[in-house]
């Protein structure tokens, strides 16, 4: 019996694995929450569907980024790069090549990011630390510069006005009112977030996972850590560039500010904000930020500044895990207190 | 060719001011890096912190442009003591992503308390007689606050070099940063060192600021806009050299000053080009340890 059981061992911990991974990659019903809110938003502020169109992709980036920071562990302060290129790939193609079925192009703009973002990755995924953190910032200083350089392509920060789109799916006009915009916006972050979810609770997410945590380790067990690496950022780079593409379609407008450091910064913000490496954290995160942003900056820029960046120490201090990280905490505390 | 060789002159000296400024204002951020490895995005925040200092003391109180420098640079290496007792200090175990995120956060809060009282337009300072104009060093003239930085920076770096190489204080810093363990377990206090070389960078980097107003004119965001210039500088030469800083300010500040003067059009893009191929072929910059 005993000796059965130490034979056993290793399979039985790899299906303890597997049941746990499937246990996680279950849907459970508190998941239905975010898109319940979503479709009642639509309900409630009828008036401010362009507004909610705009959160709904900076949920998209903001996960693109959770993919790479919160999973694997990259700290990437240039990720705008792969949202600019995908908003310059629709604007482009609807512009130079007549290509402007919005689906199409959401697709292309991601395949284009994602190419780009194996070319990149393979590159600068060797390095960590700081020189990693200053190759992603500097790859996307370079695509801004040279999209300057070549402003008579680009419209460089004057930007590409007056962008047409054809109606979505043939039938759906854009209306003033961002209803078109606010419905595909949530139907192409409901495809992406559970494509999202699916790889994150998958052995290739756990192995990410491993990176992060110890990458001396997933090396000595010899897991393909570069490999690894460079695939998730791919896909983290398409799914940036897929929101870049709805934010040029749903504006109708890109400039190369979309390539900004600062850009990239708030999208790292509102992914802390709301809590890296559970998914749901990009949601939080980017709602929050840009309902308060949109309140406050309209009284005080300045002072909206400087709560942002009170914000951001504070959350270092205190509450490194997020507002996710925040209620689950204090969650746990109201049921220890009412259970025994 | 003497019109060429013209060009080539103005390009270097050009080139070697704006090295000198980057020089002076990264240096304090590649040692503070190379000792504790910690990520410091605020330190362009006390550049632009200094560089207000000196436009209140020359605008409001009517001092003079240099002793104005040493007064800003003096006040926030003192500033700088308790940020990094109070904050810093509890984050060197932490990971990067905590160190860029209060760092970042700091340079934000400073940003838009300098906004609010100093406003977002750029500021300039009233210069004294001998620093407006040019000056003639025999076989053509230059202009004079140029020639001013690039003398402050070379005095600077005999300074430091000396400081480094030669005294018991800048042995142990560069023990420290050799590794920080073994220092420690020889008796070195790391903790106070840094500390000081803290205040040290925070002070140059004042300095740089100082003058950065009238090289590229002082907004609130220069505290962000130019601390991608000093992190490329520190990453460029490696953590914790100064040869290393000194030689990277040097590439840089040439190639981008002569690569500005020849393709107007082409921006930063010389310097991001030039990091990205440095840090690909030495990750650990020129100088630094892999």
């Amino acid at each position: 019996m005993a000796a059965s059981e130490t034979t056993t061992a290793g399979e039985a911990a790899r299906a303890r694995a597997a049941e746990y991974l499937l246990r996680r990659h279950y849907v459970r019903w508190p998941e239905a929450l975010p898109w319940l809110i979503a479709v009642a938003c639509f309900f409630v502020f009828p008036d401010r569907m362009t507004f909610g169109s705009q959160v709904l992709i900076m949920v998209m980036f903001a996960l693109s980024l959770d993919l790479i920071l919160g999973y694997a562990g990259i700290i990437a302060l240039g990720h705008a790069a792969f949202f600019g290129l995908g908003a310059y790939t629709v604007a482009l193609a609807s512009l130079k090549l007549g290509w402007s079925e919005p689906v199409s192009g959401v697709i292309a703009a991601g395949i284009v990011a994602g190419v780009v973002g194996i070319v990149a990755g393979w590159f600068i995924l060797r390095y960590r630390g700081l020189t990693l953190l200053m190759l992603t910032i500097a790859f996307g200083a370079m695509l801004q510069e040279a999209g300057n350089i070549r402003s008579d392509f680009t419209g460089g920060y004057d930007g590409l006005p007056g962008l047409t789109f054809d109606p979505l799916l043939g039938h759906f006009q854009y209306d003033l009112y961002g209803h078109t915009a606010y419905w595909y916006a949530l139907g192409v972050l409901a495809v992406v977030f559970f494509f999202v979810r699916r790889i994150v609770y998958s052995p290739f997410g756990q192995a990410l996972t491993g990176i992060r945590e110890n990458v001396r380790r997933m090396h000595s067990i010899g897991s393909p850590v570069h490999r690894r690496l460079v695939t998730v950022y791919a896909i983290s780079a398409g799914i940036a560039g897929m929101a870049g593409a709805l934010f040029t379609q749903t504006n109708a407008y890109v400039t190369l500010t979309v390539f900004d450091f600062d850009a990239s910064a708030k999208v790292m913000v509102m992914l802390i904000l709301g809590g890296t490496g559970r998914l749901y954290g990009a949601f939080v995160g980017a709602a929050v930020y840009m309902v308060f942003e949109d309140k406050l900056s309209k009284m005080s820029p300045t002072f909206w500044q400087f709560g942002i960046g009170l914000m951001l120490v504070l959350a270092v201090m205190f509450a490194s895990r997020g507002l996710l990280g925040l209620a689950e905490t204090a969650w746990r505390r109201i049921a220890k207190r009412s259970a025994p | 060719m003497p019109h060429l060789l013209t060009i080539a002159v103005s390009i270097l000296f050009d080139g070697l001011a704006y090295a000198m400024f980057l020089f002076i204002t990264s240096v304090g951020l590649s040692v503070t890096m190379g000792l504790m490895g910690f990520v410091n995005l605020a330190h362009g925040a006390f550049a632009m912190a200094g560089g207000y200092i000196v436009v209140s003391l020359t605008r409001s109180l009517g001092i003079d442009f240099v002793p104005s420098l040493l007064i800003a640079s003096v006040l926030i290496a003192l500033i700088s003591v308790p940020f990094e007792r109070g904050l810093y200090r509890r984050l060197y175990k932490s990971t990067d992503l905590e160190q860029v995120l209060l760092t970042i956060g700091l340079a934000f809060m400073a940003i838009a308390t300098f906004t609010y009282f100093y406003g977002p337009i750029p500021k300039s300072v009233p210069l004294p007689h001998w620093l407006e104009g040019d000056v003639n060093l025999g076989f053509r003239s230059f202009p004079s606050y140029r020639a001013f930085l690039i003398l402050i920076g070379a005095i600077l770096i005999t300074i430091l070099w000396y400081a480094f190489e030669r005294t018991n204080i800048g042995a142990k810093i560069r023990a420290a940063v050799d590794n920080r363990r073994m220092a420690e377990s020889v008796g070195i206090n790391v903790d106070r060192l840094f500390t000081l070389t803290f205040a040290l960078g925070s002070g140059l980097a004042a300095l740089g600021g100082g003058f950065a107003i009238q090289l590229f004119g002082l907004t609130p965001y220069f505290a962000v806009l130019y601390l991608v210039l000093f992190l490329i500088v520190v990453a460029v030469g490696g953590l914790g050299s100064l040869k290393g800083t000194l030689l990277a300010a040097l590439v840089i500040g040439i190639i981008d000053t002569g690569g500005k003067y020849m393709f107007p059009q082409a921006g930063n893009f010389f310097i991001y080009a030039i990091t990205v191929i440095v840090l690909l072929i030495k990750p650990a910059g020129f100088y630094g340890r892999e």
